[in-house]
């Protein structure tokens, strides 16, 4: 591809685009004027439906259908979920640093889709600088007249609020998002009613990714059809690969979605350190099943459909890269000692279940575990699997499951090697 | 009446209302769905996933809408991929579920043994042990065996103080947000929480007092492990080894049913109450106590009981038998000629209270109820709100108007119910909230749920619900009144809701009130209620705030407030009979030259006076019955022995009847009650075998099966009967005439207020709650106490009705600017109403 659409820096080769007059510069906000000045709601509605955008955050819902779900009441709200807690993802991040209007532009076209006059961007904790940065953006845009009353001497009006959350992974759940922004614990919602009926202070709410956002400028500015062009059918539009582990030139790379594993490590990416074998990849952080590194999968294109297809999910596309060196057990153990810290509590399963497995690895890691602690530890992680209150109960068992499936000799060589490493427990 | 659905349970087809979760529909046929987190009361979360079962709903074709079927004509069924939470799902028409299959059972397991990967198994030193959930579903779902070693288990503060009252165990704790649901949803008062995340996830209290709430004991009730527990009952005792005794519990008008768990204690050397729990009444306190009820039982257990009779001789007290103190007794009665002045206290039983009014009407005497501060009982028994009433169920066809009262204070579980209804916040299947008017001359903690809030002046209380009747009734035929609603468009608003109602329901107190007043408020209510078509009618009528939890019964056993001072009633009387009475203690005088008879639990300032002291069994160890303010009639039993020779109340007037030959000697409390029956107006039909009667209560709770845990809920003793009223027997109430109360004026108005925690002489022997029981105090307008020059915390002298009172004070924005609010029974005489005063401010 010859262009790059959400981090434009690469293409412009200048930071400059973070700045108001540079953004406007290149036509920023003309697709925001467009639908204030020209469309209505329910247009712009259709034409993201007819774009086949789907959201980046991980579930890959299409956004348009999203949008249109909204229960007829008022006040309604839209929330750009800038988490961003997947362990091994950066994207988010960097199109708030480097692009931050194009997503900004997302979140207001997206408010008058929604008919929402009050947007947050909540944001994980550890934003706090990016936050203050962002405000100082959204005060310009006050000043530009984009925010604030009757935008553009329309009817609408918009608010822009930051929210930082105090670094929770479950936070980025959409409707323990919500909890927080509320001032409540973080902790999920039961699923229904969803956000799009009851969402924000129990009122008709969108949550939307950062990334996802970031896209519906583009497509408004240059149409569905333009969009629909890139990447493949069922998954269209660009998409940034959050490429880490093992790669000689880790990064973000923004790609059309269709691109394969291969292309994405090898090509541009220029392979793996040292030159050591690809083992393993984890294509989606922490949260689904790791994939062995054959051709098969390599050649898999990098979209939502193909991924799953070979047993794993795109997910929010945080690929890390584990080479021959490395012991899934002790990736897995890795893994697990994430989901145990930020297991929320509120279920059963996943709150004992990540600290059972946690020990458990320990245990194997450290040489300690006899012939039977493998297998408890399927059935520990099989056990929680299917009965959470929210998604992130069963991620914490992707890992451990495909890795004791595709790389069972990691775990048991600790037990035929009597004690290894001794590997500290976390707290 | 909402919609029936229709769905099949494994084998069952169940017919439920729309909207009722698969749990209970399950639960309906006797099909025990496990549950930690789940509770009836309680919105579900689906936290704990131990209820998980398979759900399928019927396939249908995507054009007709019609179910399909397969080769068998039965219909297709989409059976959903992921097991389902029972407690979070609603029934669905067609609907299939299946709760024994291998996949169901193996679940159940599965979240056993989570959940008891980080649970101590201390079992055999846990209060809970015995009537625990968790130890239940353990036994009929987990596995016998154990994979988690135990080495590695978390070991956890044992001992967490909640307060004083209440302590958390954060070892058994296992998350399920019971207690903070219950705190959050049914109390609205959230002041414990969750803090931290994961297994570190834990039990907290914002509040100052630690768990700083009138409801705290109930959530170690429903907390489905031992990770909660009373100090009360702490290490007190195991379930299985106690007597359950049913009761009543004597602290305020709404009569909350309850069990007196007793067993024999080898340190105190007999049965003793190990704890008082809730016994299920829907339409009284369903399975819910507050802390009064709960911890201030200890008066009854109390050292400095009376248990000999005692007799004046020559300065002198000294203990006699009742053989020969009853004579003494008769014979001074009988030589009295009829000038005998009778005081029976408001929360003696029926029984007492007719036998008392009995023997001192057969003197040719006359009684007094003490202390008899409220009027109405006599309306109460016209226009009294409906039988079958449940205040927590009322809905949007009812206005619900609470005047006078500071309904938290004086019964908390109405407040309780009266908030469900105005906010039906919980689980309930009506989620349209009745419409409350909170009126009073200050803010009380009912304001919160309030459609209208409507202040008015202390002294306007008549005026201000006559104004409503005035709005409602149009031409105002009659009807004097200082305040115009017309031009008022407050009341306005609040005469349109009343007349736009289905069901009006005024619950009166008698806040600023003395029994004139107070008499006056409930007429002027009574009127209204007439006025507006609210009468004789589940969901209408008259609900009074009784100060004490008999005062309707002893209205109706003929035993009425004096509406004059004890000096006035007691002068010329040659034998003063009293009856868990106390007025010499609260300031009042008896005539120097009577001869004072008083049965009692303790030596009060008026035994201390008496010439004959007998003593009285404690409620807890005879049976009788109380009326509640809902005219319900409940029975309570005997849950320990006599203690010395303590004489149940009824049983001394009795016999002092058969010793003057003024009547028969019924042989029991059931005797008395036929008595009561065939001479009561209202009562007949009430006996002690059909105030045991029960029927089916929803939701099942208690019993043999623990399944929400407990022993204690279920209820087989008896729901009560209410008395009929005037207006449910068909008589066409007429209004009557309302003469306002006249206030005094002065530099400040004294106003006695109620509070639950007072230092009254049963919470004063309830040590548990003594941290809970404020220091005497006034509180004063923020306006007033800048211009006396008092803060908050200074000491003041209070000069009123020739006495002095030296308190703290409080500053707040709650009473109105010129009113000082003076606690009942918190030091000194009882303020016996509303009354002017001067105020000085004691250097410190």
């Amino acid at each position: 591809m010859s262009e790059f659409l959400l981090l434009r820096h690469r293409n412009i080769g200048e930071e400059g685009i973070a700045e108001l007059d540079e953004y406007l510069r290149l036509g920023g906000f003309q697709a925001f004027r467009k639908v204030v000045t020209q469309m209505s709601p329910q247009q712009v509605i259709d034409l993201v439906k007819a774009s086949g955008l789907r959201g980046r955050g991980g579930a890959g819902f299409p956004t348009g259908i999203k949008w249109s779900f909204l229960s007829d009441r008022f006040p309604r709200y839209v929330v750009a979920n800038s988490d961003e807690s997947e362990p091994g993802t950066f994207k988010d991040r960097e199109i708030m640093e480097r692009n931050p209007f194009q997503f900004l532009e997302g979140l207001m076209i997206c408010a008058y889709a929604s008919q929402a006059h009050v947007a947050y961007n909540y944001c994980r904790g550890e934003f706090w600088q990016l936050v203050d940065e962002l405000q100082s953006k959204v005060i310009q845009l006050h000043d530009h007249g984009m925010l604030g009353d009757r935008i553009f001497g329309s009817e609408f009006s918009l608010q822009i609020h930051h929210h930082l959350g105090a670094g929770a992974y479950i936070c980025g759940e959409e409707s323990a998002l919500l909890e927080s922004i509320e001032g409540k614990l973080g902790q999920p919602r039961l699923k229904p009613p969803f956000p799009a009926d009851r969402g924000l202070y129990q009122q008709p709410t969108v949550v939307n990714n950062t990334e996802t956002l970031a896209n519906v400028p583009l497509i408004i500015e240059r149409g569905a059809e333009w969009y629909r062009s890139i990447g493949v059918e069922k998954s269209c539009g660009p998409k940034i690969m959050c490429l880490s582990g093992h790669a000689k030139n880790p990064g973000n790379y923004e790609v059309p979605l269709g691109t394969t594993f291969r292309e994405l490590i090898f090509d541009l990416a220029d392979g793996i350190t040292g030159d050591k074998r690809l083992k393993a990849i984890l294509p989606s952080g922490a949260s689904a099943p790791i994939l062995p590194a054959t051709d098969v999968v390599l050649d898999t294109p990098l979209t939502y459909e193909d991924v799953s297809l070979v047993g794993s999910q795109l997910g929010s596309a945080s690929i890390i890269l584990l080479d021959e060196t490395v012991d899934v057990s002790w990736a897995a153990m890795k893994t697990t000692r994430f989901f145990k810290h930020e297991s929320c509590g509120k279920c059963t399963p996943c709150r004992e279940g990540t600290y059972w497995m946690d020990r458990l690895l320990h245990r194997i890691n450290n040489g300690q575990g006899d012939h039977e602690d493998a297998n408890l530890l399927g059935e520990v992680a099989k056990q929680i699997t299917g009965k959470c209150l929210c998604p992130l109960g069963d991620f914490s068992t992707s890992a451990v499951i495909s890795g004791l499936e595709l790389f069972h000799d990691d775990f048991t060589q600790h037990v035929r090697n009597g004690n290894g490493s001794t590997v500290e427990l976390s707290e | 009446m909402a919609d029936q659905v229709t769905l099949k349970i494994d084998g069952d087809v169940v017919s439920v209302p729309a909207g009722t979760l698969i749990v209970d529909a399950a639960k309906s046929v006797s099909n025990d769905i496990p549950v930690f987190c789940y509770h009836p009361k309680l919105d579900p979360v689906g936290m704990c996933r131990m209820c998980l079962v398979e759900v399928g709903t019927p396939l249908r074709d995507r054009e007709s809408g019609e179910p399909e079927l397969d080769e068998h004509g039965d219909q297709k069924i989409n059976w959903m991929p992921k097991l389902q939470t029972a407690c979070t799902v609603p029934v669905s028409a067609g609907m299939r579920v299946r709760t024994a299959t291998q996949q169901v059972t193996r679940a159940r397991k599965d979240v056993v043994e989570f959940l008891l990967t980080s649970h101590p198994l201390d079992c055999p030193v846990c209060d809970k042990g015995g009537e625990c959930p968790l130890q239940n579903l353990t036994m009929s779902h987990g596995s016998g065996e154990s994979r988690y070693l135990f080495d590695e288990k978390i070991q956890l503060q044992k001992r967490v103080p909640l307060g004083e009252l209440i302590f958390l165990d954060r070892e058994r704790c296992i998350q399920c947000a019971r207690c903070t649901r219950f705190q959050d949803e049914l109390v609205g008062e959230p002041v414990i929480g969750f803090d931290k995340r994961g297994r570190a996830l834990q039990i907290v209290t914002f509040s100052e007092p630690g768990f700083d709430s009138h409801f705290s004991g109930n959530t170690t009730d429903i907390c489905p492990v031992g990770a909660l527990t009373t100090a009360d009952f702490r290490f007190g005792a195991r379930p299985w080894e106690m007597q359950h005794t049913p009761s009543i519990c004597p602290h305020c008008t709404v009569g909350c049913n309850t069990h007196l768990n007793t067993r024999r204690s080898g340190m105190v050397g007999g049965t003793v109450i190990k704890r008082v729990m809730p016994r299920q009444n829907e339409k009284v306190n369903e399975i819910w106590l507050c802390d009064k009820g709960r911890f201030g039982h200890h008066f009854a257990g109390s050292s400095d009981r009376l248990t000999v009779p005692l007799v004046r001789k020559d300065g002198r007290t000294i203990e006699q038998s009742w053989e020969h103190v009853l004579p003494l007794v008769a014979a001074k009665l009988a030589a009295a000629d009829g000038e005998v002045a009778g005081i029976a206290g408001e929360r003696l039983s029926n029984e007492d209270l007719f036998c008392f009014q009995t023997l001192v009407e057969g003197l040719g005497g006359r009684t007094m109820q003490w202390p008899g501060r409220m009027g109405g009982g006599d309306l109460v028994q016209q226009v009294g709100v409906g039988a079958g009433t449940d205040l927590a169920q009322l809905g949007a066809e009812t206005v619900i108007l609470v005047v006078a009262s500071d309904l938290a204070e004086e019964a908390p579980l109405w407040w309780f119910k009266v908030r469900q209804a105005a906010t039906k916040a919980g689980a309930t299947l009506n989620k349209h909230p009745a419409s409350l008017v909170v009126a009073n001359a200050r803010d009380t903690k009912l304001d919160r749920y309030a459609n209208h809030i409507v202040r008015y002046s202390y002294g306007d209380e008549v005026q201000t619900v006559q104004a409503l009747t005035h709005a409602i009734s149009g031409d105002g035929a009659g009807i004097e009144t200082g305040i115009d609603a017309q031009h008022n468009p407050l009341l306005s608003e609040v005469a349109r809701a009343i007349e736009a109602a289905e069901n009006m329901i005024i619950i009166y107190g008698s806040e600023g009130l003395d029994f004139s007043g107070s008499g006056a408020l409930a007429q002027a209510c009574a009127n209204l209620l007439i006025a507006s078509g609210h009468v004789g009618g589940v969901g209408n009528g008259l609900l009074p705030v009784w100060p004490s939890n008999n005062t309707q019964g002893a209205w109706d056993m003929g035993v009425r407030p004096a509406g004059m001072s004890v000096s006035e009633f007691t002068s010329g009387a040659k034998v003063v009979l009293l009856a868990g009475a106390d007025p010499v203690g609260d300031g009042e005088s008896l005539p120097e030259d009577a001869f004072v008879v008083i049965s009692e639990l303790f030596k009060t300032d008026t035994a201390s006076r008496a010439d004959v002291v007998l003593p009285a069994q404690a409620f807890v160890e005879r049976e009788g019955s109380y009326t509640s303010g809902d005219r319900r009639v409940q029975r309570f039993y005997p849950a320990l022995p006599a203690l010395g020779d303590a004489m149940p109340d009824w049983n001394i007037f009795v016999r002092l009847t058969a010793l003057l030959g003024l009547g028969t000697v019924p042989a029991g409390a059931g005797a008395v009650m036929r008595q009561i029956a065939a001479d009561v107006p209202r009562y007949d039909g009430i006996s002690y075998e059909r105030l045991a009667d029960v029927e089916e209560q929803w939701p099942h709770v208690g019993g043999r099966d623990s399944y929400y845990g407990g022993t204690a809920f279920e209820n087989s003793a008896g729901l009560g009967l209410q008395t009929p009223t005037l207006a449910e027997m068909g008589h066409q109430v007429q209004p009557g005439n309302v003469e306002p109360p006249s206030v005094e004026s002065g530099e400040f108005l004294v106003v006695p207020i109620t509070l639950l925690y007072d230092r009254g002489s049963m919470l004063l022997r309830s040590k548990i709650m003594h941290q809970r029981l404020p220091e005497p105090y006034i509180e004063l307008n923020v306006v007033d106490a800048e211009r006396a020059g008092v803060g908050a915390g200074d000491r003041v002298a209070l000069r009123v009705n020739g006495h002095d009172w030296e308190m703290a004070t409080r500053v707040s924005t709650s009473p109105p600017e010129g009113v000082i609010l003076f606690p009942r029974s918190l030091a000194g005489p009882l303020l016996p109403r509303t009354m002017v005063a001067s105020l000085r401010k004691l250097e410190s």
